[in-house]
């Protein structure tokens, strides 16, 4: 009788008892954890989409950066210089003003359809720290410019505006091909040297602004696309 | 009743999740290329995708890693066919090449796939 309590506790009540346990415990785990793990399926894969894209904007270049473009602004920039040619600071300051605009605008067309030409955005992608890096020294450019002209320091622009601009085309151009980020430090060593000497202002516009845009925007149109 | 009703969403999303996942190859880790999951490999092969060429360097810049790291990862990509690795001298100087092969931008193309296949069935 005894060996039968044994029995039947040992082999039949105790498995039993486990078995019931751990089907509790396991449903139990269960009902917790697959709902925290999907959750955390969900994060891993926005997770691992985001890195996809970050890598992709990091080793993408900005390659809308147009040559021929550049050459237009050379060209225009050349006929400023000899619009402003031996006159007074405030027609050689409007010249080079309107020049900017004109520039502008043919910068923006010309990379607007390089750009749709291979397939890539111009505000999106590795566009945008494209823009980031370009846009903040031009906008310090644009304020401090009415500072100088209102101090009558307007002698000083043309070296502040090679460097500002230089320094724009450099840290933009970090995401863009080679000679980009080549001639921005072209720009900012003819600024810083338009600086010390400010007196021949407009022959250092021109050589910036026009030829040197003249000379990369060749390199750019022939191995880089155009 | 509130959690009642939160806990059916949560096995609704469940049953989706793993719908999305087993509708695409059947099986879970066939669904998965575990050669691309490893972080440095699919940001290798990610780099690759979206330029014809990129260098040694240029790899090492882009991910940030160490020359033993990231040859050791390439060598897996190369093996299992995903990239294309050229090696020459321009002058004295060693260069190495990789590009990425046909059979690696399916294989990141199935693996965006399945990211946004999982993305779509738990949102």
């Amino acid at each position: 009788m005894q060996h039968l309590a044994t029995f039947f506790v040992r082999f039949i009540f105790q498995p039993t008892l486990t078995t019931a346990f751990i089907l509790q415990f396991s449903t139990a785990r269960r009902q917790t954890a697959m709902p925290d793990t999907i959750p955390s399926l969900h994060n891993r894969a926005i997770d691992n989409l985001r890195f996809i894209r970050g890598t992709m904007e990091r080793a993408s270049t900005f390659t809308a950066v147009p040559g021929w473009g550049n050459i237009g602004i050379g060209v225009t920039a050349c006929g400023a210089y000899l619009l402003a040619r031996d006159k007074t600071p405030e027609y050689f300051l409007a010249i080079w003003l309107a020049e900017a605009v004109l520039a502008l605008t043919i910068a923006l067309a010309s990379m607007s359809r390089k750009a749709q030409r291979q397939g890539q955005h111009l505000f999106k992608g590795p566009g945008i720290p494209f823009w980031r890096g370009l846009l903040p020294p031009l906008l310090a450019g644009l304020l401090l410019t009415p500072a100088l002209a209102h101090a009558e320091q307007i002698a000083l622009l043309p070296g502040l505006w090679l460097v500002l601009y230089g320094a724009g085309v450099c840290t933009g151009g970090t995401y863009s091909v080679r000679p980009v980020p080549a001639m921005g430090a072209c720009f900012m060593l003819l600024g810083t040297i338009a600086l010390t000497l400010p007196a021949r202002g407009n022959e250092w516009m021109a050589i910036g602004f026009g030829l040197l845009h003249i000379a990369f925007g060749f390199a750019i149109a022939r191995w880089h696309g155009g | 009743m509130a959690e009642s009703a939160q806990k059916k969403k949560q096995d609704k999303t469940t049953r989706q999740a793993l719908a999305a996942i087993q509708s695409l190859s059947g099986s879970r880790d066939e669904a998965l290329d575990s050669l691309i999951h490893e972080r440095m490999r699919l940001g290798l092969i990610s780099a690759l995708a979206v330029n014809e060429s990129l260098t040694f360097n240029e790899l090492k810049e882009i991910l940030a890693t160490t020359d033993g790291n990231l040859s050791v990862h390439a060598r897996k990509l190369e093996e299992a066919g995903y990239i294309s690795c050229d090696k020459y001298f321009e002058g004295r100087t060693p260069r190495t090449v990789y590009r990425i092969a046909q059979q690696g931008r399916d294989a990141l193309n199935r693996y965006l796939d399945h990211m946004e296949a999982l993305v779509k069935a738990i949102r």
